[in-house]
Order: C-alpha cells, then sequence, then structure tokens
C-alpha cells in the first residue's frame, strides 16, 4: 500500500502588498478618495504620468514558490519551518481555504483540516447544540454526528455540563469537547495544525493517542508545528520549508537536523539585520546579550549565578513610548518553551523611554542546568506588538555550583533548578 | 479508495465541484440558520416576540399615518391588512440584506480556518430572516381572522410570490455580502437602503396612488413588483396591479439575483485573503 494520495506539484501563492495603505482592509470611501484626488493631479498637470489609483506602490510576494512532494497512504509526515516559511499558506491551500496562484494538488481521500481547535463554537449555545454545529462545520452530516454523538461525549469527558452553554466550561473542557468532534470525523487525510498545543498534559497524551491511531489505521496525517519534540514522536516523514520553498523532504530526523542548522545560522545574524521579524516596528529590539558580573558580554550564563539579560532597543521618537512590556522566553533546542521573563508579572513599569537604551533583566541566581537554549524575545505595549525575533539568540550555559554544596542535580530530572533547604519535624503522635 | 473522492487543487478550480460540495454541505444551511435563531433567542430579553412586535408596531404607524391622517386609498380592504401584506416581503428583504451583508464579516474565524462552500454563510442569513417572515406571516393570519377578511383562489399562487421574494432578498444579500467584505464601510449603506428602501417602497400605501404616467418608472424598483404582487395575492379581487411594472420589476429582480451570485462567486475565492 504505497500509493500516493497527496501530490502537491509546483505550488505556488503570491499575496499583493500594498505599502501605501495602512488600513487593514479596503473601504470604499478611500478607494473614490484616491480616484478623484488622482483625476485631480491629471486635471491640473495632464502630462506628468501618474499611477493608477489601484497600481501605486503594490508589491508582489510569494508565500509559496515551486513547492512539490509527495505523500503516501498511511505517511506521518511533518511540515517545519520558522515563522513566515509558508507553513500556514500550505495549510491553507492545502485545506481549500484560499486558492493556489500557481500549480496544483492532487488529494486522493476524504480530507478533514483542523487549522484551530472549536471553530464555529458558539459560547451562547450548550455542549450538545455545539457538537452538532461543530460537526457540521466540518463537514459531518447529521446522521453521522448522531451516530458518533456518545463516543464524543466520552472522550471530551463533559457529561454533566453538555446543556450548559460553553461560555461556561473552563478553557479545559472547551478544548476537550473540540477536540472530541474534530477527532471523530473519521477522515482519510488529516491535516492538523499546532492545535495540540493545547489543553492540559493528560489530555495531550490522549490527544496524540488519538492522532497515533488515526496513523495506524492506514490513514495519513499532515501535522504542521514549531514543536520539533512533537514532530519527533508523531511524524516520520518531514518537509522542511524556507521562504516558501521546500528546501529538504525525507526522513524527520534528518530534516529537523537540517532545520537546526539553519537557524543556527540565522542566529549568526545581528538582531538589527534580521528580516524575519513581526511587529510594528514603532520600537525595535537591536540586540540581546549577557552580561555577567563582571560586565562582559557574550551569550554565557552560569547556572545558580547571577545572569543579567540586556535588550538593546530603539524607538520611533515620534510615539508615545510608556508602559512598553519587554519580554523573552528561554526555550530548548526541540522548541520546548521554559520560561519566561517579563517586566509586567515583575511589576516593574517604565515611562519616557530614551530614544536608544538597554531594558536590563536580572536573574540572581539562573535556573537551567547546563546546555545549549534558544532566546525569543519581545516588545510590546497594550495591544500593539512592537517587536518579535525567534529565535534571535543561542545561549550556553555553563556548569555552576547552584546548591553552594558542588554537587548536581542529574539531567533525567528536567532542566530546571531551584533552592530549596531540608529540615526534619517529629510528629508527635 | 475510491476515486470519487480525487480531489484536484489548483487555481481557479471547477464550477462543477463547487455545486457538489453546496450539495454535500445542505445540512450546514439548517445549522447556520438554527444556531443564529437559537441564539437570537437566548440572547434577546423578550426573545420571540421580537419577530412579532417590530412589524406589528411599524404596521400600526403606517395606519396611523397614511391611512388615518393622509386617508390614502386602501384598495377596498382594512388598512391595516393592505400594510401588513406589503410589510411581510419588505421586511424579509430589508432584514435578508442587513442580516447577510454582516454574515461575513461576523463569521470571519469560520472563513479563515475551515473550507465549505462561502455561499452557505449568507444564505442561511436569508433562511433566518425567512424564518421571521413566516412568524410575521402567522401575525398577518390573525389579522384576516380579526378583521374577518376572506381572501379568494389568488391566494394560492402566494408560493410563486414568496419565491420571487427569495430571489430578491438572496440577490441583494450576495451583492451586498461580497461587497462589504471588499469594501468595509458598506455597513453603513446596508442599513440606509433598508430604512430609505422603505419609504421609495410601496408599504405603507398602495401603489394605485402613483399617478399613472410615473408607474413603469416606480417600477425600476425591484420590491414594487414582489410587494404589488404579494397584495395582489393576498388581498384578492379588489387589489389592481399594473403587468407591465411588474414584469419589469420582476427581471429585474433576476437580473438582480444573477448579478449577486455572479459577483458573489466571482469575490468569494479571495474572501480567505482579505478578510
Amino acid at each position: 500500500m504505497s500509493n500516493t494520495v497527496i501530490k502537491v506539484d509546483n505550488l505556488g501563492k503570491k499575496y499583493t502588498i500594498r505599502h501605501e495603505q495602512k488600513e487593514r482592509y479596503t473601504a470604499l470611501r478611500d478607494v473614490l478618495a484616491r480616484g478623484i484626488k488622482n483625476a485631480g493631479k491629471r486635471l491640473l498637470s495632464p502630462f506628468t504620468v501618474y499611477h493608477s489609483p489601484f497600481t501605486s506602490s503594490q508589491e508582489d510576494f510569494w508565500a509559496l514558490k515551486n513547492v512539490s512532494f509527495e505523500v503516501k497512504q498511511g505517511e506521518k509526515i511533518g511540515i517545519i519551518g520558522r515563522n513566515g516559511a509558508g507553513k500556514s499558506t500550505l495549510l491553507k491551500i492545502l485545506s481549500r481555504i484560499t486558492e493556489p496562484t500557481t500549480g496544483r494538488i492532487k488529494l486522493r481521500g476524504k480530507v478533514a483540516s483542523l487549522l484551530e481547535v472549536g471553530t464555529g463554537f458558539h459560547p451562547e449555545l450548550t455542549g450538545r447544540e455545539n457538537i452538532y454545529l461543530n460537526g457540521a462545520i466540518l463537514g459531518m452530516t447529521k446522521a453521522e454526528i448522531k451516530r458518533k454523538f456518545d463516543e464524543i461525549v466520552f472522550f471530551s469527558e463533559i457529561e454533566k455540563f453538555l446543556d450548559t452553554p460553553v461560555k461556561r466550561y473552563s478553557s479545559g473542557m472547551y478544548v476537550r469537547l473540540a477536540f472530541a468532534v474534530a477527532a471523530h470525523l473519521e477522515p482519510e487525510i488529516l491535516i492538523v495544525d499546532e492545535v495540540l498545543a493545547v489543553g492540559d498534559a493528560q489530555f495531550q497524551k490522549k490527544c496524540i493517542g488519538k492522532m497515533d491511531e488515526i496513523g495506524n489505521q492506514g490513514r495519513t496525517v499532515l501535522f504542521v508545528s514549531h514543536n520539533l519534540a512533537m514532530v519527533t514522536a508523531l511524524t516520520t516523514k518531514a518537509v522542511l520549508l524556507a521562504d516558501g520553498r521546500a528546501v529538504e523532504d525525507g526522513p524527520t530526523g534528518p530534516v529537523i537536523d537540517r532545520y537546526m542548522r539553519m537557524m543556527s545560522s540565522d542566529i549568526d545574524l545581528s538582531l538589527s539585520e534580521r528580516t524575519d521579524r513581526k511587529g510594528s516596528g514603532n520600537l525595535v529590539i537591536v540586540d540581546f546579550a549577557i552580561e555577567d558580573a563582571q560586565g562582559s558580554r557574550n551569550n554565557v550564563a552560569v547556572s545558580g549565578q547571577e545572569a543579567r539579560f540586556v535588550i538593546r532597543f530603539k524607538r520611533n521618537p515620534d510615539c508615545n513610548m510608556d508602559n512598553v512590556i519587554f519580554s523573552f522566553s528561554i526555550e530548548s533546542l526541540t522548541g520546548e518553551k521554559l520560561l519566561l521573563f517579563a517586566n509586567d508579572i515583575t511589576g516593574d513599569s517604565f515611562s519616557g523611554l530614551p530614544l536608544e537604551g538597554n531594558a536590563v533583566c536580572t536573574i540572581p541566581k539562573f535556573p537551567l542546568i547546563p546546555g545549549i537554549y534558544r532566546i525569543t524575545v519581545w516588545a510590546r505595549r497594550n495591544q500593539e506588538f512592537l517587536d518579535w525575533i525567534s529565535p534571535a539568540a543561542e545561549i550556553q550555559v555553563m556548569d555552576g555550583d547552584f546548591f553552594g554544596t558542588g554537587r548536581r542535580k542529574k539531567e533525567k530530572f528536567g532542566p530546571f533548578l531551584a533552592a530549596h533547604s531540608w529540615v526534619v519535624e517529629s510528629v508527635q503522635g | 479508495m475510491d476515486d470519487q473522492h480525487e480531489i484536484v487543487i489548483e487555481p481557479g478550480a471547477g464550477v462543477m465541484r463547487y455545486w457538489n460540495d453546496l450539495w454535500h454541505y445542505r445540512e450546514l444551511f439548517y445549522f447556520l440558520a438554527w444556531r443564529d435563531i437559537l441564539v437570537r433567542y437566548k440572547q434577546t430579553f423578550i426573545g420571540i416576540a421580537w419577530a412579532l412586535v417590530r412589524p406589528l408596531l411599524t404596521m400600526i404607524v403606517f395606519t396611523i399615518i397614511f391611512g388615518k391622517i393622509a386617508k390614502l386609498p386602501s384598495e377596498g380592504v382594512p388598512y391595516p391588512i393592505m400594510v401588513f401584506a406589503a410589510m411581510l416581503p419588505w421586511q424579509f428583504f430589508a432584514s435578508a440584506i442587513s442580516e447577510a451583508s454582516n454574515s461575513l464579516i461576523g463569521n470571519t474565524n469560520l472563513i479563515s480556518k475551515v473550507y465549505f462552500p462561502r455561499l452557505i454563510i449568507p444564505t442561511s442569513s436569508v433562511i433566518t430572516s425567512f424564518v421571521d417572515f413566516l412568524i410575521s406571516g402567522g401575525i398577518l393570519i390573525c389579522l384576516m381572522a380579526w378583521y374577518r377578511f376572506v381572501p379568494d383562489w389568488r391566494i394560492l399562487t402566494l408560493p410563486l410570490f414568496i419565491i420571487i421574494a427569495f430571489a430578491s432578498a438572496m440577490g441583494g444579500g450576495l451583492l451586498l455580502t461580497a461587497l462589504n467584505v471588499k469594501y468595509r464601510d458598506f455597513r453603513y449603506i446596508v442599513p440606509f437602503i433598508a430604512q430609505f428602501g422603505l419609504y421609495i417602497s410601496p408599504v405603507g400605501f398602495s401603489s394605485s396612488v402613483i399617478p399613472s404616467q410615473w408607474r413603469l418608472l416606480y417600477s425600476l424598483n425591484p420590491m414594487v413588483g414582489v410587494i404589488d404582487g404579494f397584495r395582489w395575492a393576498i388581498l384578492g379581487g379588489k387589489a389592481q396591479i399594473f403587468w407591465p411594472g411588474f414584469f419589469l420589476s420582476i427581471t429585474l429582480v433576476a437580473a438582480l439575483f444573477v448579478t449577486g451570485l455572479w459577483y458573489f462567486r466571482k469575490m468569494e475565492r479571495t474572501f480567505a485573503d482579505v478578510i
């Protein structure tokens, strides 16, 4: 059974970016205003060439270009690549949400895609009503939903709350119900986005089990994720996307190795030169470094010692920059998020930021075991994302005497270190 | 593996597949309409009464202003019944275009996260409005019983006029839905159409008050034909219909329906990218 079920051939998707336009969407008002303005210009100086209002300052951007790969029946395949590489565009085309600009895809078998859990859930409706609604949106018939209803309820563990509006559900219950509906679609090809990264650990395990089960029934699973550990665990093959092209495809292990090498070479670039960033740009992060107690800058921290993380920034002089929140997270090389540092959770707020400056975060006893870690760094202000770079840096943690006893924690107990002490108290009885 | 499930995704994919998909997802029409009705009656305090109170109050106001104060002719039937026979298709049209034009914006998450023929979303809104139309139809029956008004054989042709009303609601709804996604300021224009249309359509008065030399021009408003048709069927013997105008209106309804569907289909493939 090695027939091809997904054949992607020379796929391309072009988006047109309008630079001039600051609004998120077009308004008829603006189209008319632009038209009149240009007509006016033409009347006043008829011999100058003006761009038409519809083509001025547009730029084509290929989110995907010449992407080709094949998936055989029963294969579990991972799609990896950093942000903006085209993963979500590929998913959207595969799920038929948007059309490709060039090329074609042949799919054989019933396709179900899960780009989000609980699409179409309505908060005012009860769990029971939402099962039917969500099922129908995902392409199930009423009869099919009725047949699987009990199974879905059992899987989601929400029997008692079936007739409660889902707005009263905890987020865990909500996700469980949503995944349960999707898991019972029984498609021949299942396309999953990072939706599994939600819910509690126990339920996550259940979801992964379900996905494994789907894979073992001879169905094909396409899985997109940032979490390389999950991709390794769930898939046998992988496709690596970079800048809209499929740069490598083959067994998961080597593809992930290539991806990690790629990310390391990103890190060699200085932050101010990086283009794979997101945010408004009203404040940009230009450098990230660790300073040791002596003030020398390198990317090394020592377990158990003080570490000063320095975020160098430049801001737009025309914007009010009060209450900026600087954050960075430390991740393992496989993408698991380990620690978050942010000045809003510590209650530190800054007003009147300098045009250029350093945001310094001091960690008194650095709490990770030796190894190599990655940093994602970002800044935001209220709802506005100012800048976001991932991975921004790779740091090395050196062995240090965390407990002051010369003894070490074994690695198999996880990467964290916590200061602690012990006493024995006698219990009178 | 059966070949009937083979799907080819390429630019400008087939029309046939679209209608096949529409058939496959046919239950979704019902589910989305069911959701909207359920949510509306769960959320609003007065619930189902809302569908009753709105047309009833409008009818009373129109009867007083046009029937009692302006003393306009009533085609020989009780003024409230004449007004209500027109309120039915008008309310349906007005609520269909306003609900449909907001439907895609209100369901952004569906459009960017799952595939199904997008036509289902605005159509479900029209169906939701149609349910209100049926409820209002119940009021009309009560009114007729109250005035001991018995319609004649023409009432049997009513389904035909309901289909025409549906076609105009769909056409207007689809056109405005697609325009509203492309140009977001259309949401300010739609309530204006609904409000303004109420006065330029023969809802509060009979279209027989229009001077005969202007009747054909007046019929350029497609709702004139729909409303006159409803009156002709419901009010029976005494209601007159201006046939040339009626056929002009119906042609325009057909044109509106085809244009709306065509424009919606044309814009549909870009919805996920622009919404």
